[in-house]
């Protein structure tokens, strides 16, 4: 066994830069609606973010009736069906999860987690949340838009986006929804520097970056992937941008549209899907990492036992990170790219799973000899490992090149990425939720509405996306509004896209339960002391709970030890905080 | 203990759906069953390790659940436990990975012998060109795209005079010989997809894509675009008519060359007034 543990405290040198004072809110406004506290900034955004997120899931409804119980909606025409596959995608990917694994998640835990006053620059923190509000509402406002939203599909790709033939191309909506993510990258930009550098710079003494719970190490990463990754993405809506106001032709070819020669001439339409999954692949693990990391301190914390093989956790996170850059291209296998690409690009893809199997690996030996308290945290936990295990699987069918091609563009895909950064993700948001509610409010979260909304949600949506591969492997494509008649699609298929949607509104309305338990524990939950998990790592051992601005009171914190010290031998409880220096005595001055 | 229960519930109830479920694949009418195998492979190389992952964590849920007095044990890595599970994995990923590739290289080379046909897609319809007597097809660009040129063939190029043109209708094809199909669009995205051949390919305007593949049985196959295209894109259908080499040279007899059909349409045009 290799002792991994860096327990002694040596090499803990004494404060000798003294502490900058912080900027102290003088009214309300200042103290509530513009903070600079990265705590009050995660709560905006992650409330932005759930509540954008809420139209999505309204859109899911809408397109899963169309699907479910075709002809039966007439407001569902093709044009809203679009639009609504659009919006729901888009949301999803970059306003729901983007926004709340790294501006939610990612203001709150990584000042505690490290043991920060702040993030480091407060004033561009506050700044990042009212761009990404700005963001939100531009893209909000294209639902009231002459012509709508776009349909043009959550991957706009051109020339149909910018075209007649798809909702919004030639009206408002594309226009929108390319400057709402223009405005999305600026706010996050400003954002994500404050993470990477607060990460970087702003530790307390002690905390040396093998000693940081994974879940900063993952949203640490997913960080620096997004700040190298957003930016192609930002290029591309500009020059899309630049083709449908300005008539440059970026990424539109000679082209004829319903019979008429259109002006554009000498652009390449994959260019843009080089562009678009260049940002694109890499978004997958800005999603997931956060997930990594926070469903491994969910593991550890509530099974009592640490992470195993931290370090083989840190660098899989790491080369994972890495190699998300070079894998783009699988996304495209049958984009009409130079074939030779596919031997490239499904090596690559494949070899992506290793690392991200030793992950899973070590979750589960984590379980393994664990004392595993069966909290709603961990049962979150669980079901996330369930079905990132079975989307990384299906991934493996995807990203070998040849398979892909029969599977690539059908219902197969859509339930693959659903359940690998969809549900699995979000599980892991609700798991968080659970576990850090009580720091956040000071209260429990209401444990049988939990228990309720964890069955539903966990039972329904594997009811919901395990039987959709089957529709995929029969050869339904995606994006289709209705199957129609064809020969070779039992009409049986029509019966389990009936049952798919009865589970997703079943699923959608658990979420209701959730949301209402998150405003009545805040009055009526049982309250929670500072640290009702037993947790070692820092923002439990804040003195006051909920933390106040500058989190630590008069001292920050000095930490001893790695994130993961629960049941170790010999000591007096089964966990040891960070900032304990058991068995040693506190050196004076420094705790 | 539910919680186990459902874990283990989860792959049993899989499994089960997996083996009852009459979703399955259309019958291959290509030659592409080494596809087909290698996607076997795979459900069987990630069914294993699905159920095997879940199942044990549904052990050890139930055999290391909290009990008053229980504590878990320290350890914090195991070198060599984490290099055996690499090496195990980076085993099984290669296994699928070797076919995958081996095949995928038969699916980028075209074999000498096989004809050239071309698919013209547009906003939403399905056109083709066959190459006439001369075997070959004639130069096209879409900016020569009009009324009585729909497919933009270039009529400069003697090539393209005895080209056949199939112009919102459907497409015929010999049993058993190879085919090359150069995919062409004039407006947007599409994607010739026909589900029994497995073989698909995106259309991108501004260039000119391809796959191959052998018809290996008679019969009629929809064609679906598979490629978001607009409004009209679940209703973009076709059909492929696969026939024998007797009733493939009836239809053929019966189409019209892009020779015939400019002169029927400047007839049309001088008629009109």
């Amino acid at each position: 066994m290799v002792d991994a543990t860096p327990r002694m405290h040596e090499g803990i040198s004494p404060a000798e830069v003294p502490e900058l004072e912080l900027y102290h809110p003088k009214g309300w406004w200042t103290t509530y609606v513009f903070s600079q506290d990265a705590k009050i900034i995660a709560i905006q955004y992650a409330g932005t973010a759930m509540a954008i997120g809420l139209v999505a899931l309204v859109l899911s409804w809408l397109m899963r009736l169309q699907l479910g119980f075709p002809g039966t909606f007439d407001f569902i025409t093709p044009d809203a069906y679009y639009q609504f596959i659009t919006m729901h995608g888009m949301i999803m990917v970059i306003y729901l999860l983007t926004a709340l694994f790294l501006g939610g998640f990612g203001n709150y835990l990584i000042p505690l987690m490290v043991g920060a006053r702040d993030m480091v620059f407060p004033y561009v923190n506050m700044l990042s949340y009212w761009i990404y509000l700005l963001a939100v509402i531009v893209l909000v406002a294209s639902f009231f838009a002459p012509g709508g939203p776009t349909g043009a599909g959550w991957t706009l790709y051109p020339p149909q986006a910018i075209l007649s033939g798809t909702p919004g191309g030639q009206d408002w909506g594309i226009i929108l929804m390319l400057a709402s993510l223009i405005l999305f990258i600026i706010g996050f930009t400003m954002g994500g520097l404050n993470y990477v550098v607060t990460v970087i710079q702003g530790r307390t003494r002690g905390m040396t970056l093998m000693r940081m719970p994974l879940t900063v190490w993952g949203i640490f990463t997913a960080t620096v992937m997004a700040l190298l990754a957003f930016p192609a993405l930002f290029v591309a809506c500009v020059m899309m941008l630049f083709d449908r106001l300005l008539g440059t032709s970026f990424f539109m070819p000679a082209l004829v549209e319903m019979g008429e020669q259109l002006s554009y001439g000498g652009g390449s339409p994959i260019l843009f899907q080089h562009l678009f999954w260049f940002f694109g692949h890499p978004e997958v693990y800005i999603v997931a990492l956060p997930a990594f990391g926070i469903v491994s301190d969910l593991i550890s914390t509530h099974a009592r036992k640490n992470i195993f093989g931290y370090r083989m956790m840190v660098w899989a996170i790491v080369v994972i990170g890495a190699l998300s850059f070079i894998v783009w291209a699988h996304h495209m296998y049958v984009s009409g790219m130079h074939p030779w690409f596919g031997f490239f690009f499904a090596t690559t893809t494949l070899i992506i799973a290793i690392p991200t199997a030793i992950k899973v690996y070590n979750w589960v030996l984590t379980l393994w000899r664990g004392d595993i308290h069966l909290t709603i945290p961990m049962l979150f936990a669980l079901a996330f490992i369930v079905t990132f295990v079975n989307g990384g699987l299906t991934g493996l069918f995807l990203g070998n090149v040849v398979v892909d091609v029969p599977l690539s563009d059908t219902m197969f895909v859509v339930a693959h990425f659903h359940m690998v950064m969809g549900v699995a993700p979000i599980l892991v948001i609700f798991g968080a939720i659970y576990h850090w509610y009580p720091k956040i409010t000071g209260r429990m979260l209401d444990e049988w509405m939990g228990q309720f909304h964890f069955w539903v949600t966990f039972v329904g949506a594997y009811a919901i996306f395990f039987p959709m591969h089957y529709v995929g492997l029969v050869g339904v494509p995606r994006r289709y509004v209705e199957i129609g008649e064809s020969a070779f699609i039992p009409p049986s298929v029509q019966d389990l896209n009936a049952f798919i949607t009865v589970a997703a509104l079943i699923v959608g309305f658990a979420q209701m339960v959730f949301l209402f338990n998150l405003f009545w524990s805040l009055r009526y939950g049982r309250e929670a002391g500072g640290n009702p998990w037993r947790a070692t790592s820092l923002e439990w051992q804040t003195p006051t709970t909920p933390p106040p601005h500058g989190n630590w009171g008069d001292e920050r914190p000095v930490v001893y030890r790695w994130a993961y010290d629960y049941s170790v031998p010999g000591a007096p409880q089964d966990f040891i905080p960070q900032n304990d220096p058991w068995p040693q005595k506190a050196v004076a001055g420094t705790a | 203990m539910v919680p186990a229960l459902i874990l283990v519930l989860v792959v049993l109830g899989s499994i089960l759906f997996h083996i009852l479920s009459p979703w399955w694949w259309p019958p291959i009418a290509s030659n592409w069953s080494y596809i087909d195998h290698t996607l076997v492979i795979t459900f069987w190389i990630t069914g294993a390790v699905f159920s095997a992952v879940v199942l044990f964590m549904a052990y050890c849920v139930y055999r290391f659940r909290h009990r008053p007095g229980s504590k878990a044990a320290y350890e914090p890595e195991s070198k060599k436990l984490e290099w055996w599970l690499t090496i195990g994995t980076a085993v099984g990923v290669a296994a699928m990975l070797a076919p995958g590739l081996y095949v995928w290289a038969q699916f980028v080379t075209v074999p000498d012998d096989a004809t050239e046909i071309e698919v013209v897609a547009q906003q939403w319809q399905w056109n083709y060109r066959l190459p006439g007597e001369d075997g070959r097809l004639g130069k096209s660009d879409s900016q020569l795209i009009s009324f009585e040129n729909p497919l933009g063939i270039n009529p400069d190029d003697p090539n393209g005079q005895d080209d056949i043109v199939i112009e919102a209708s459907d497409l015929h094809l010999p049993v058993d010989k190879p085919v090359k199909v150069l995919l062409r669009s004039i407006d947007v995205l599409h994607d010739f997809y026909v589900p029994e051949f497995r073989a698909k390919m995106d259309m991108v305007p501004g260039m000119v894509t391809y796959f191959w593949f052998t018809p290996t049985k008679t019969g009629t196959y929809e064609v679906l675009c598979a490629e978001l295209c607009g409004v009209g894109h679940s209703y973009m259908r076709g059909a492929v008519l696969v026939d024998t080499e007797e009733d493939y040279q009836a239809w053929l007899q019966e189409q019209s060359t892009f020779a015939e059909l400019t002169d029927l349409r400047n007839v049309a045009e001088e008629v009109k007034p």
